[in-house]
């Protein structure tokens, strides 16, 4: 029962805060949510992307408009 | 409709529901008698054998010919070309990314073995730029190649060396020239060519790797080839790719599976340069979408737990 009241206080209580935390919410979740699974996504495809061999051909003071 | 509520009113409140309940039983009984009247009439045999048909018009315009009944073709299978084996391609799985050093190779396959006669017309320099090749490699391989540009300031065309921007040059000015240059046969564009053919990358590594004598009996005009991968069998490209035709910079070795292989990757991203980044936002999209039906089925049952679990109890009126 704590819990919901610190939760309605902090959260629900007024329109503009909870408006703001579903905005800041999602904006977090998008980003935390694309590095998850863009970690995975690397690890599954480990040494066959782009970014796992482009050590290879980059040279000294080239431009690093590749990445 | 009528008659229920010009019943109701006349009939006192008490009986009013038992002669609702003989009207409705009245009305069943004759609709299931209009029904099977129906089922024996003219017109329900006309309309089944219009539908019978009309599905049986349908299913053979749609698929040629009617299941289950033998058929005599004076084509032989191999009109069609034979059906690639189906390759287990490191790119095949839903995660799977392309390799890029496969790309990187069978760009070299292209650009040194294809590319004499088949243009990559939807790809430009900039397109290779981290996917296969660095910026810079990018822009020293353009600059090899001359384009015309203009007109200048007295209105003439110039020729300059190219930039990230240019498309890859053809190896022909137009079809005609393309045609002349090849006794009449067209070296399609490859820009697309694994979607454009039934068995994409796997028919081309098999018609790359598939050149063999024709068969007794089968005769193949001069200039052609023979290719049991090609529908017809007989086409003008001839077997292109050798052992150790290409040198790898990577030190693979370059078998012809190995350079097959290598340019049917290469082309494969050329059709669909979107493949890794569409595999990543569907595993995301799914993850997602899995995860918001669950929330709908508990919040469903979340709502319906009150109507589910109530018991309703009738309450007889006392005299």
């Amino acid at each position: 029962m704590a819990f919901s009241t610190t939760i309605y206080n902090a959260v629900f209580r007024r329109n503009s805060v909870y408006v703001s935390t579903i905005f800041v919410g999602a904006f977090g979740f998008a980003v935390g949510y694309d590095k998850a699974v863009t970690a995975v996504w690397d690890r599954w495809n480990a040494g066959k992307q782009w970014k796992d061999i482009r050590h290879k051909y980059v040279t000294e003071g080239g431009s690093e408009d590749d990445e | 409709m009528l008659f229920q509520s010009a019943a109701a009113r006349s009939i006192p409140r008490v009986l009013r529901s038992s002669a609702s309940a003989q009207a409705r039983a009245f009305s069943s009984t004759s609709s299931s008698a209009a029904f099977q009247s129906f089922l024996g009439s003219r017109t329900a045999l006309v309309s089944a054998s219009a539908l019978t048909a009309g599905s049986v018009a349908w299913y053979t315009h749609l698929y040629g010919s009617l299941p289950f009944i033998g058929e005599v073709h004076a084509s032989a299978a191999s009109d069609h070309g034979l059906h690639p084996t189906s390759y287990p391609w490191s790119h095949n799985g839903l995660m799977d990314s392309f390799d890029h050093s496969s790309i990187r190779r069978g760009y070299q396959v292209y650009r040194e073995v294809c590319s004499a006669c088949h243009s990559l017309d939807r790809i430009a320099w900039r397109n290779l730029v981290a996917v296969s090749h660095t910026a810079d490699e990018a822009r020293a391989m353009a600059e090899e190649v001359e384009y015309d540009d203009g007109p200048n300031d007295e209105g003439e065309m110039f020729k300059r060396p190219g930039k990230l921007a240019d498309y890859l040059p053809a190896p022909y000015a137009n079809e005609e020239a393309a045609r002349a240059g090849n006794a009449g046969a067209l070296p399609p564009d490859l820009s697309l060519i694994v979607k454009a053919r039934h068995g994409g990358a796997d028919y081309l590594f098999s018609l790359l790797t598939g050149y063999v004598d024709p068969p007794a009996g089968v005769e193949i005009r001069e200039g052609l080839n023979y290719n049991p991968y090609f529908p017809g069998g007989a086409l003008g490209m001839a077997r292109v790719l050798f052992d150790g035709l290409v040198e790898y910079e990577d030190g693979t070795p370059a078998t012809t599976s190995q350079m097959a292989k290598d340019v049917s990757v290469f082309l494969h991203w050329a059709a669909e340069p979107e493949h890794d980044e569409r595999k990543k936002i569907g595993v995301k999209a799914v993850i997602l979408m899995s995860t918001v039906f669950l929330i709908s089925v508990y919040v469903k049952k979340f709502k319906w737990t009150v109507i589910k679990n109530r018991k309703i109890f009738y309450d007889p009126p006392k005299h």
